[in-house]
C-alpha cells in the first residue's frame, strides 16, 4: 500500500515541477487537474477501511478537482482568448530549479517533524509541504490572472494532501466543506477574471492598478 | 556461452531496426505509408558500397572519428547486460568505464566535426558538448541510484531486478530516476524534444551537422553507431521501467525484442505529439532532467535506511 502511495505522490511532485515548467496555460490547467484526480486515487490508497462517507469524500474530491474546477477554468480561458503565460517574474528554468528547492527543503524539515509512528514511511508530509511551496512561488511568480487561480489550486493540493495524514480524525464535514469553498472560490475568480478580461482586455494583473471607469 | 553469443548478434543486428519502427510510427500517425522498418538496413548497405569523398584539409582523425564512436558503443554495449542475462564483460566499477565510453565516442565526434576546419561544423560540436555537460550528470545520478539500491558496482549486478522484485522503498525514487533516463535517452541519441533526426541544413541541429562532410562508408558507420547507442541506452531503461522476468530464461530474449521495440514505439510517439524545442529551452529540460535523477537520489538515501 506504501508502496503504491509513494509512487503516486511522486508522480505529484514530478507534475508540480512540470506546471512551474511550461508556459502553455492549457497544459498547466490539465496537469492540475490530473493532480486532483491523483489526489482522489492518495486519498483512497491511505485509508485501511473504506466507509461510505469516506467514498462520496473522494469521489466528490476527484470530480470537483479533477473535472469541475479544470473545465470552469479552460473555458475561462477560451473566453479570454489567452494561451501562454509570456515573461513570468521568475523565469521557466529558475522556477523549476526553485521548485525543485522548495522539494529538497520539504524534504528536510519533513524528516525533523516528530510524526505518528505509521506516516514515516510515506511521503506524504514532504508531498504536502512542496505542493504548497509550489502553490506560492507560481502565485507570486506568475502575472496573469488565471495563471495565479492555478497557483492557487496547487496551493490548496498541497494542503488537501497534508489533511491525508488527518484522515481519521477530521469529520468529512470539514472535508466538505473546504471542498464548496474550493468550488465557489474558483467559480467566482473565473467569472471575475472574465470581466477583467472585458474591461482592461487583458488578464495582465500588472495593469489593474490603474483605476478605468 | 549461447547466451554471449545471442547478446553479441542482437547489438550488432537489432540495433538498426529501432530507426525504421521510430519511423514508422511516426508516419502511421502524420496518415503517411512510412518507409519499410527495414530501410536503416538498406541504406546502410547502400552507403557501404559508395566511394568516399574526403577533404584534404582533414586529418587523420576525420577517419578515426567514425570508427572509435563505433568501437567505443560497441564496447559499451558488451558491458550492458541485457534482460536477465549477465553482460559479456564484467567487473566492479564498469559503470564508469560505460559512461565514459560514451565521453569517448562523443570526444571523437566533436574532434572530427572541427577537423573538418568548417564553423558550421564546430558550431555543432560546441552544442554536442554543451548539451553533454548537462546529460551526463543524469546519468550518474541515476547509476548512483541503482547502485545504492543493489549495493553493487557492477552493471550486471546493478540493473537486474533483486530476486522478490523491487520492494517498496524503491519505487519513487525509480519513477524519478527512470523519468529522468528518458530524457537523456532521446537527448542522447537526437530524437525530437532537443534534436530533430530529420533535419538537414537548419541552424537548429546538432548531431546531423557533425557529420555534414563524411560520406559513403563513413557516414554509414555514423549512422549504426547511432542506432547502436540508442539501443544500448533504451535497453538500460528497460531493465528499470519493466523488470520483467519470464518463467523460463530462454523465453527472455523474444521479451526483451518486444520490450525494446515496444520502446521505439514509444520514442515514435513522443516525436509525433511533439515539437521540437528550441535551442535555447534544451538546458532547461535536461536540467530537469538531472533534477529528477538527483532526486531520486535524495529520496533513497532519507528513506532507504
Amino acid at each position: 500500500m506504501t508502496d503504491l502511495l509513494n509512487a503516486v505522490l511522486v508522480i505529484i511532485l514530478v507534475m508540480n515541477l512540470f506546471a512551474l515548467g511550461t508556459s502553455r496555460i492549457r497544459a498547466v490547467i490539465r496537469t492540475v487537474s490530473v493532480q486532483g484526480i491523483l489526489l482522489g486515487v492518495a486519498a483512497l490508497l491511505v485509508h485501511q477501511h473504506l466507509t461510505i462517507p469516506v467514498a462520496l469524500m473522494i469521489v466528490v474530491a476527484i470530480v470537483i478537482k479533477g473535472l469541475l474546477i479544470p473545465s470552469i477554468m479552460m473555458r475561462a480561458l477560451r473566453d479570454a482568448q489567452i494561451k501562454r503565460e509570456i515573461e513570468p517574474l521568475i523565469g521557466f528554468l529558475p522556477s523549476i530549479i526553485l521548485g525543485a528547492l522548495a522539494t529538497a527543503f520539504a524534504m528536510l524539515i519533513a524528516g525533523q517533524l516528530p510524526l505518528a509512528s505509521q506516516h514515516y514511511g510515506t511521503l506524504l508530509v514532504p508531498t504536502s509541504v512542496a505542493t504548497v511551496i509550489v502553490g506560492f512561488i507560481f502565485l507570486v511568480s506568475r502575472y496573469k490572472a488565471i495563471s495565479q487561480v492555478i497557483g492557487y489550486l496547487i496551493l490548496e493540493n498541497g494542503i488537501f494532501i497534508f489533511s491525508l495524514l488527518l484522515i481519521e480524525a477530521m469529520p468529512v464535514i470539514v472535508e466538505m466543506g473546504v471542498m464548496l469553498d474550493l468550488f465557489v472560490g474558483i467559480f467566482v475568480i473565473c467569472i471575475i477574471i472574465n470581466h477583467i478580461n472585458q474591461a482592461f482586455s487583458s488578464m495582465d494583473t500588472r495593469k489593474l492598478v490603474s483605476l478605468k471607469e | 556461452m549461447t547466451d554471449t553469443l545471442i547478446h553479441v548478434v542482437l547489438l550488432i543486428t537489432l540495433p538498426p531496426l529501432l530507426p525504421g519502427v521510430i519511423n514508422k510510427t511516426k508516419a502511421w500517425f502524420a496518415g503517411r505509408k512510412g518507409p519499410s522498418v527495414l530501410q536503416l538496413y538498406y541504406d546502410l548497405i547502400k552507403l557501404m558500397r559508395k566511394g568516399m569523398v574526403i577533404s584534404t584539409t582533414t586529418t587523420w582523425i576525420f577517419i578515426a572519428g567514425p570508427i572509435v564512436t563505433l568501437a567505443a558503443v560497441l564496447l559499451a554495449g558488451m558491458l550492458m547486460p541485457i534482460s536477465g542475462f549477465k553482460a559479456p564483460i564484467a567487473f566492479a566499477g564498469d559503470l564508469i568505464l560505460f559512461a565514459y565510453l560514451f565521453g569517448l565516442a562523443r570526444f571523437f565526434t566533436t574532434a572530427a566535426a572541427m577537423d573538418t576546419g568548417s564553423p558550421f561544423e564546430g558550431m555543432g560540436a560546441a552544442r554536442e558538448v554543451t548539451f553533454a555537460c548537462l546529460s551526463e550528470p543524469a546519468l550518474f545520478f541515476a547509476f548512483l541510484v541503482m547502485a545504492k539500491l543493489s549495493g553493487s558496482l557492477m552493471l550486471t549486478c546493478m540493473l537486474h531486478t533483486p530476486a522478490g522484485g523491487f520492494s517498496s522503498a524503491m519505487v519513487a525514487p525509480l519513477i524519478l530516476v527512470s523519468i529522468g533516463l528518458f530524457v537523456v535517452l532521446l537527448a542522447e541519441s537526437c530524437r525530437i524534444p532537443v534534436d530533430d533526426p530529420n533535419t538537414h541544413l537548419e541552424l537548429t541541429m546538432i548531431h546531423e551537422v557533425m557529420v555534414l562532410d563524411h560520406s559513403g562508408p563513413l557516414f554509414g558507420i555514423i549512422l549504426y553507431s547511432a542506432s547502436m547507442k540508442l539501443f544500448v541506452l533504451g535497453t538500460i531503461l528497460l531493465h528499470i521501467v519493466l523488470p520483467l522476468q519470464a518463467e523460463t530464461m530462454w523465453m527472455n530474449w523474444p521479451l526483451f525484442i518486444v520490450e525494446i521495440i515496444g520502446l521505439a514505439i514509444v520514442i515514435g510517439i513522443v516525436e509525433s505529439i511533439m515539437a521540437r524545442l528550441r535551442m535555447c529551452h534544451i538546458p532547461g529540460l535536461l536540467i530537469a532532467a538531472m533534477l529528477f535523477c538527483g532526486f531520486g537520489f535524495i529520496l533513497l538515501m532519507r528513506y532507504s535506511q
